[in-house]
C-alpha cells in the first residue's frame, strides 16, 4: 500500500433511469480518513458509491485513484459493502468466506471469523443466521482480503452495539495503516470522520 | 476460477442445479413420443435422432434463466466484478460449470435411452458425440439467455424466444453429424461444422453475458 494514497472526484453525476440523481460532486480523500456520506434517502449515497466500485460508470466527471500502483483500479482496490450481502444461503459461513478469500485474493479466514465473532457459527449454513449475523458476515469480507479502500453502504444496520464497536475497532484500525473508508449512514457511526459529503436535497 | 466451480458444485449439491427437472423432462419425452405416434418401429427408428436432440436442447433451456439471477439478487455478481479477474472469465465460468452440472450429465445419459425408441445401435456411438460436443455449445448460448434476463422474476418465456433461433444452427448440425455413418474413413463435415460453432459459442457467450450483466448491474 502506498503512503500517499489519494481518492479524488471532480465534479461527478449519475443517472440512473434517465433521472439525474446527483451532479457536481466534488471530494477529495487522503490515506487514514474517513469519509461521512450523508443525506436524505433517495439523493445517491448508494448510487456514489456504486459509480466509485465501478458498477455504474459515472455521467459526468471523473474518479482518480492516485498513487495505487500502475495497473491499479479503483474497483479492485476497492471492498464494497452494500445492501445485498452476497451470501450464499446455503453454503456455511466457512463455505462462503473461503470462496470470497478465493475470488478477492486474500488468506485471512480465520482471522475474518475472529474479530466478527463468527467462529462458532463456522459450520453452520448462512440459510439460518439472522440478519445481523448475516451483516457481520459481509463485513467479514473486509478482512478475509486486503484493500485499501472500503466503501461500506449503511453498516452498521441491523449490528447490536458489541458488533458496532467490532466494526469501529477494525476501521480504526485499518485507517491506522493508511487505508480509506466512505461510509454512507443515517445514525452516527461512533467515530471521527475527517470529512464529511452531504448530498442531496431531491430534485 | 476453481473457486467459483467448487462454489457452484456444493450449491448444485445442496440445492439441486435444475438436473434432476431436466431429466424428468428428457425422460417424459421419450417415454411420451411412442405412446403418441404408434407403436411404427420403422417410423420410431426414423425420428429417434431428431427426438433426442430436441428433448435435451429443450431440458437445456429449462435451467437456463436460473444461471445468473441468484448472483444477482443477492449481491454476488457485483463483488465478483470487483474482483481482479476480468468478469468475462467470471460468466465464461459460470457457463462451464452449468455445462458440467446439466448439459454434460444429460447428454451422456440421454443417447442410451434413445433406445426406448428402437433407435439404431450404430448410430449410437456418432449420436454420443454429437451430443457432449453439442451440449457445451447449448450451455454457453443458454448463459446469453440467463445474463440478459437475470433480472426478470420470470425470464423464462423471453429465454426461450432469445435463445430459440441460435439453438437452431446446432440443432440442424448436430442431427446431420448424428445421421452420418462413422467409418475409418468418413468424412464428417457436420460434425465439424458443430465443432466449429461451440467453439465460437465459447468465445462470444463469456462477452455477451458479461456486457448485458453489467448493464444490468448499474
Amino acid at each position: 500500500m502506498s503512503e500517499a494514497l489519494r481518492l479524488r472526484a471532480e465534479n461527478l453525476g449519475c443517472e440512473r433511469g434517465g433521472r439525474l440523481v446527483f451532479d457536481h460532486v466534488n471530494f477529495e480523500l487522503h490515506a487514514g480518513e474517513l469519509m461521512e456520506l450523508r443525506g436524505p434517502n433517495g439523493t445517491g449515497k448508494s448510487s456514489l458509491l456504486r459509480l466509485l466500485a465501478g458498477l455504474n460508470t459515472p455521467a459526468a466527471g471523473s474518479i482518480m485513484l492516485e498513487n495505487a500502483g500502475a495497473d491499479a483500479t479503483l474497483p479492485e482496490q476497492s471492498h464494497y459493502i452494500g445492501h445485498a450481502e452476497a451470501n450464499k444461503p446455503a453454503l456455511t459461513v466457512l463455505q462462503n468466506l473461503e470462496f470470497w478469500a478465493e475470488v478477492l485474493g486474500g488468506t485471512e479466514i480465520t482471522n475474518a471469523l475472529s474479530t466478527f465473532g463468527l467462529q462458532a457459527l463456522a459450520n453452520d449454513q448462512a440459510l439460518l443466521l439472522s440478519a445481523g449475523q448475516k451483516r457481520r458476515l459481509a463485513l467479514a469480507r473486509l478482512i478475509v482480503a486486503k484493500r485499501p479502500v472500503w466503501l461500506l453502504d449503511e453498516p452498521t444496520v441491523g449490528l447490536d452495539a458489541t458488533s458496532i464497536s467490532q466494526l469501529q475497532a477494525v476501521a480504526a484500525a485499518h485507517l491506522e495503516v493508511g487505508g480509506m473508508i466512505i461510509a454512507a449512514t443515517h445514525t452516527e457511526l461512533g467515530m471521527k470522520a475527517e470529512r464529511h459529503l452531504q448530498l442531496g436535497p431531491l430534485r | 476460477m476453481r473457486a467459483l466451480l467448487k462454489r457452484d458444485f456444493a450449491l448444485a449439491k445442496s440445492q439441486g442445479g435444475g438436473l434432476g427437472a431436466a431429466l424428468g423432462f428428457i425422460l417424459s419425452v421419450i417415454v411420451l413420443v411412442p405412446l403418441a405416434l404408434g407403436p411404427d418401429q420403422n417410423l420410431l427408428q426414423r425420428i429417434a435422432p431428431g427426438i433426442m436432440w430436441l428433448a435435451l436442447l429443450l431440458s437445456v433451456l429449462l435451467t437456463a434463466d436460473r444461471m445468473f439471477q441468484q448472483d444477482y439478487e443477492d449481491g454476488s455478481l457485483d463483488i465478483m466484478v470487483m474482483a481482479k479477474i476480468p468478469f468475462e472469465l467470471v460468466t465464461f465460468t459460470k457457463a462451464i460449470a452449468h455445462w458440467l452440472i446439466v448439459s454434460l450429465p444429460l447428454a451422456v445419459i440421454s443417447p442410451p435411452l434413445g433406445l426406448l425408441l428402437n433407435i439404431d445401435i450404430g448410430q449410437l456411438p456418432i449420436l454420443w458425440v454429437a451430443m457432449i460436443i453439442g451440449s457445451l455449445a447449448l450451455s454457453m448460448l443458454a448463459s446469453i439467455g440467463g445474463a440478459v434476463t437475470a433480472g426478470l422474476r420470470r425470464g423464462g418465456l423471453l429465454v426461450s424466444l432469445l435463445i430459440l433461433p441460435l439453438y437452431v444452427p446446432v440443432l440442424i448440425f448436430g442431427i446431420a453429424a448424428g445421421t452420418t455413418n462413422l467409418g475409418p474413413n468418413s468424412s464428417n463435415s457436420a460434425l465439424l461444422m458443430l465443432i466449429a460453432l461451440t467453439i465460437m459459442s465459447l468465445v462470444v457467450a463469456p462477452w455477451a453475458c458479461a456486457a448485458a450483466l453489467k448493464a444490468y448491474l448499474r
